[in-house]
């Protein structure tokens, strides 16, 4: 379980990693913590890797009026550690505190996750949740998108070859904000089966239900959503029909963990 | 007792060296001119092999079968009638017969070089259908592992109790099918294996990371024929080792065959991922099976079928066997009944070949009857609890021969229940269950009480017809001149504390002090053979053998003391780190200095056998010293999620008597650990074409520190009559219990909705599956 021969170089700006990724089979590692075991398993074969753990423009974090925006190479424990300014109650520091471990959580980053785009991790759903757009850049210059278009499916992203993430903005919400996460996982620090997120902020009227760790992208809720801002916890009575609507080959094992992860994520902010 | 002698709450010998990481393993063996190995290992479970292809340029780097010349296969025979022969060879020959089977053995001088080198060599496989289900490998239109056999099976037993009157009249019968699923070990350290030749010793030289230093000499010397006076195996700091490493390796042998044909060291650090997928050999069983009892759950007979997936060859020295032969030996556990019958099967699919596992067999067996337990409890609406005491034998049948001929020596069983039931609390629960708890989940409390034959000797091993039966165990003590002791014995210590409780049964003999003491264990050239550390024996064997040299010693040091205190031998007295005569005393010290330097001080007829003694022991009855035990669980479980959390856990064990009360605790949490991993976790599925589903440790769940509760220890001490200081063996069982007691919590929890659980582990999933479809069973019941 040794990776193939590689070279490696830290990129000290986003141009010279640009300009290094340019070259064939070069990829950009942030924290390692995907990529160092797809390495080790050869499932990537790398010439090159482009270090972008240290890359001072991806460790910005920016309190702006409307957003919060957090460089790509953010790490979890700093969300986890309260040293990112808070866009939404609370919701992403819960959230980092809940993945894996705290030796994986002190090198992994929001970027590298977003960008691994494992249906199964954390802040795909989250910030689907918190309707975050991404900074894209590629040598021709960077583009915005939107959360809900960057996950394409499992492992697939709307990253173009050459492209990294920049950043990522997360809209502030009003101090009427509240939100929900659930995820069920086998034990302490593991990969959900099934997460249940939302965000609902009469203020900026924004509610937002997310069915996470699914076989793709997490999935918006649109309509429920819509119902359960009007009618509140009775909504919860359609939840059901919903998720076996939105997955319709889920085996029932699976249907039944993401309705309850919803259920219970939605009873965090409805107590029913 | 003797200041830090038996019984005492000594810190360990071995911790402070692997507290600030100075231990040695394998690994950490530097060496000049090391070359490492990667093995490019079989991807089908099932095949044929057309033609293996060196890469260009890189073939003195490549070796296979056929490089191997004058290498035997592993032939690992039970003398038991109509047992079939496995050749398992060094690297595969004609077919591969599991996912991660050796085939080529590559150098260069690191690890990653040698991956690339494997992944370079040419295999042309033709893949057969592959033998998975260990049901269906016993159909007779299966494919076969072994095509010359005819059939998947290494061995049938039986043992032919009358059940078939029983039958006709017993008043309860309680019928289940139980399985259990198959796992891999994970010791912290994999196996590792490095080897050279020493010119000086003429010896080829085998540092192994091995529980069983002496019989892997032994095995070296017959499948690569070097004499075993030319090899020498050092057993360093071994991380684990729970049976994974009581065995000899094929890659343990390509290893040593390097360095004995080039005269170079060579090495290969096994990875976790080879550990999960050729290394998952163990646990996996079915039970068909019929209980019979009375109208109050009085258990009167026992209609068995084992099946044990054994994998694809037979292991050395162990055998093929030698899970089946303690299934169906031990499946009638610590209860009092007369008739049992019972089949095994040991079966031959194209998995990694079963190694036994801290707990052998056991786990299994004891999963299976406390469920039946608990299921003729429900049966005959009693507590689980009472029908359980009820049906242990009691302390006044001891000592007890059960109906497999099993000696049970000594001890209390019900009251280890009690006890158990006592630090849970048990009343206290039954009255927060009826209660309901707030937060929605269901609470469930369940027992498991299980007996563990621990250091089981001569008798038994030959009974099972293995390859290499354990004799005596022997040690040598020896006082040096300066008075300090040194212990050798050829077992080894793999994590379960030898170095520190062996000197505690010094000090206990000798009066010596603990910290005069050193001990060397498991090097070849230096200790006496040992059949090694396996079977909960270390303590019982080991221990009593340096009990003996010890006493010996004592009489030894006492006759040359008495001489240089001019008393008589009956006055000396060995204590408190001294040796004493009345109020006069001189130290260890003076009588190692008298026997060694200064001879002259001693009589003309002094004993000339002088002050180093190896002495061989074992029981006086060598069937086995029973350790038995229960554990308790209470659980919550969540009817949503199938998530079960522990919410309180109780061991309540009786070793006999105790050497080390907190090297005790350790081994039963330790183990009940890696139980807790069996009854909820840890599991390696394998598809139909025989693939592993588990080949990291994010498909293999190991139970981590958030999944163990702390658990409440209670002990009870009734000395085996037959061993010495009346010790029994601890070093598996905590591993036996914990899915007998989890699963019966579970079913104990959601037994008013209908669910009862019968395989393990005890997903999540596999919860949620049967309390849907307990809910669809009642919707279409009401429907109708
Ligand atoms: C034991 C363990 C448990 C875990 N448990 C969880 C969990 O519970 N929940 C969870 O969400 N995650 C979990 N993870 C994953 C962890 O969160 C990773 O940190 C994360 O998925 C990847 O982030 P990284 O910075 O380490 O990325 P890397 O491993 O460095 O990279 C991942 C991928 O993203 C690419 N990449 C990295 N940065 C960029 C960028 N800026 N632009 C474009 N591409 C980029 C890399 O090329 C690579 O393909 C776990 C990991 C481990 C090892």
């Amino acid at each position: 379980m040794k990776p193939v021969d590689f070279d490696y170089s830290a990129a000290e700006t986003v141009d010279e990693a640009l300009t290094q990724l340019s070259g064939a089979d070069v990829k950009v590692m942030s924290g390692g913590q995907s990529l160092g075991p797809m390495l080790n398993l050869r499932l990537v074969r790398p010439s090159a890797l482009v270090g972008l753990a240290a890359t001072a423009a991806l460790r910005r974090i920016e309190d702006a009026s409307g957003a919060v925006t957090v460089g790509a190479a953010v790490r979890h424990a700093e969300f986890e550690d309260g040293k990112v300014p808070d866009p939404a109650g609370g919701m992403m520091q819960y959230v980092a505190r809940g993945i894996a471990h705290r030796a994986v959580r002190t090198r992994g980053t929001i970027g590298g996750s977003l960008a691994h785009a494992d249906p199964a991790a954390d802040w795909v759903t989250t910030l689907t949740t918190l309707d975050a757009v991404l900074t894209l850049r590629g040598a021709a210059g960077s583009r915005d998108v939107p959360m809900t278009g960057f996950m394409q499916g499992a492992f697939t992203t709307a990253l173009r070859d050459g492209e990294i993430i920049e950043s990522i903005r997360i809209p502030k919400r009003s101090e009427s904000v509240r939100w929900g996460y659930y995820k069920i996982c086998r034990k302490v620090g593991e990969f959900a089966e099934a997460i249940g997120a939302l965000v609902v902020d009469p203020g900026q009227r924004y509610c937002r239900v997310v069915m996470g760790a699914t076989d793709g992208a997490p999935v918006v809720l649109d309509d429920f959503s819509r119902r359960l801002a009007a009618e509140g916890a009775a909504a919860l009575s359609g939840l059901a029909d919903t998720v076996r609507a939105t997955l319709p080959d889920a085996n029932p094992v699976s249907l039944r963990q993401h309705e309850v992860a919803l259920r219970r994520a939605i009873q965090q902010v409805y107590p029913s | 007792m003797a200041k830090d002698g038996i019984g005492a709450r000594v810190i360990r010998k071995e911790d402070e060296r692997h507290l600030h990481g100075r231990g040695r393993f394998v690994s950490d063996i530097a060496m000049p001119g090391l070359s490492d190995v990667a093995f490019r290992r079989s991807a089908v479970a099932h095949g044929r092999i057309r033609g293996i292809t060196k890469p260009a340029g890189l073939e003195d780097r490549v070796f296979t079968a056929a490089d191997l010349t004058g290498v035997n296969p592993i032939l690992a025979n039970s003398g038991i009638p109509g047992f079939k022969t496995s050749n398992y060879p060094a690297l595969a020959t004609d077919k591969v017969r599991f996912v991660g089977e050796c085939i080529a053995m590559c150098i260069a001088p690191t690890r990653a070089e040698a991956e690339d080198v494997a992944e370079a060599v040419g295999l042309d496989i033709e893949e057969l259908p592959a033998v998975v289900d260990s049901l269906d490998a016993r159909r007779p239109d299966s494919p076969l592992v072994h095509d010359e056999w005819g059939d998947n099976l290494f061995l049938t037993t039986a043992v032919n109790g009358d059940i078939d009157d029983l039958a006709k009249t017993a008043p309860v019968k309680v019928s289940r099918e139980l399985n259990t699923g198959r796992q891999c070990m994970h010791p912290m350290e994999g196996k590792g294996v490095l080897a050279y030749w020493d010119f000086q010793a003429g010896q080829l030289v085998v540092y192994t990371s091995t529980q069983v230093p002496h019989m892997i000499r032994t095995g070296l010397s017959e499948t690569l024929g070097l004499d075993q006076a030319k090899i020498r195996v050092i057993p360093p700091d071994v991380g684990g080792g729970f049976g994974y490493k009581c065995v000899l390796q094929p890659e343990e042998i390509c290893v040593a065959w390097l360095a004995m044909t080039r005269r170079r060291p060579f090495r290969w650090i096994e990875d976790r991922r080879e550990h999960l997928t050729a290394g998952a050999n163990s646990r996996e069983h079915h039970y068909k099976l019929t209980a019979y009892a009375d109208e109050r759950g009085r258990l009167l007979g026992l209609d068995a079928e084992v099946t044990v997936s054994v994998g694809a060859y037979s292991v050395w020295p162990f055998t093929a066997c030698l899970e089946a032969a303690q299934a169906g030996g031990n499946l009638p556990g610590p209860y009092d009944f007369r008739v049992y019958r019972c089949k095994t099967f040991s079966v031959a699919t194209n998995k990694p070949p079963f190694t036994p596992y801290r707990g052998v067999a056991r786990p299994g067996v004891c999963f299976a009857i406390e469920l039946m337990i608990d299921a003729i409890a429900r049966e005959v609406g009693r507590d689980p609890m009472d029908v359980r005491a009820e049906n242990l034998v009691q302390a006044a049948q001891m000592p007890y021969t059960n109906v497999t001929g099993k000696h049970y020596d000594s001890g209390d069983y019900p009251e280890s229940l009690r006890m158990a039931a006592g630090l849970i609390d048990v009343a206290g629960v039954r009255k927060r269950q009826a209660s309901g708890e707030p937060d929605g989940r269901r609470i469930g409390v369940g027992f498991s009480t299980f007996t563990e034959q621990s250091a089981h000797g001569t008798k038994v091993f030959a009974s099972w017809g293995i390859p290499l039966v354990p004799g005596y165990e022997q040690a040598t003590v020896r006082l040096t001149p300066d008075g300090s002791l040194e212990i050798r014995a050829g077992i080894h210590t793999i994590g379960q504390g030898l170095e520190t409780t062996l000197s505690q049964v010094a000090v206990e003999e000798l009066g010596i002090a603990f910290d005069a003491v050193r001990v060397t264990l498991g090097d070849t050239a230096s200790t006496p053979y040992s059949t090694g550390a396996y079977a909960s024996r270390g303590m019982v064997m080991a221990g009593g053998a340096v009990s003996r040299a010890s006493i010996e010693l004592a009489r030894r040091i006492r006759r040359i003391a008495a001489h240089l205190m001019q008393c008589s031998e009956d006055s000396v007295e060995l204590k408190d780190g001294a040796i004493y005569s009345g109020k006069a005393s001189i130290s260890f010290a003076d009588v190692g200095k008298a026997w060694y330097l200064r001879p002259e001080q001693l009589p003309d007829n002094v004993d000339t056998m002088g002050l180093e003694v190896t002495e061989g022991y074992k029981p006086k009855v060598d069937s086995g010293v029973f350790t038995y035990s229960t554990h308790a669980a209470v659980v919550a479980v969540d009817e949503d999620t199938g998530q079960v959390e522990l919410l309180d856990y109780a061991v309540v064990d009786d070793c006999g008597r105790m050497v080390n009360p907190m090297i005790v605790d350790g081994q039963l949490i330790g183990g009940a650990v890696q139980g807790i991993g069996t009854a909820l976790f840890e599991e390696s599925p394998y598809d139909v074409h025989g693939q592993p589903l588990a080949s990291t440790l994010q498909d293999y769940t190991l139970p981590g520190a958030f999944e163990v509760p702390r658990m409440k220890m209670g002990h009870i001490e009734s000395p085996s009559p037959y061993s010495a200081h009346g010790m029994k063996g601890v070093g598996e069982g905590g591993a036996i219990a914990p899915p007998g007691a989890i699963v019966n919590a579970i079913n104990d929890a959601l037994k008013d909705r209908g669910v009862e659980l019968t395989r393990i582990p005890a997903t999540p999933e596999r919860i949620l599956e049967a309390l849907i479809r307990a809910e669809e069973k009642t919707a279409s019941e009401a429907v109708a």
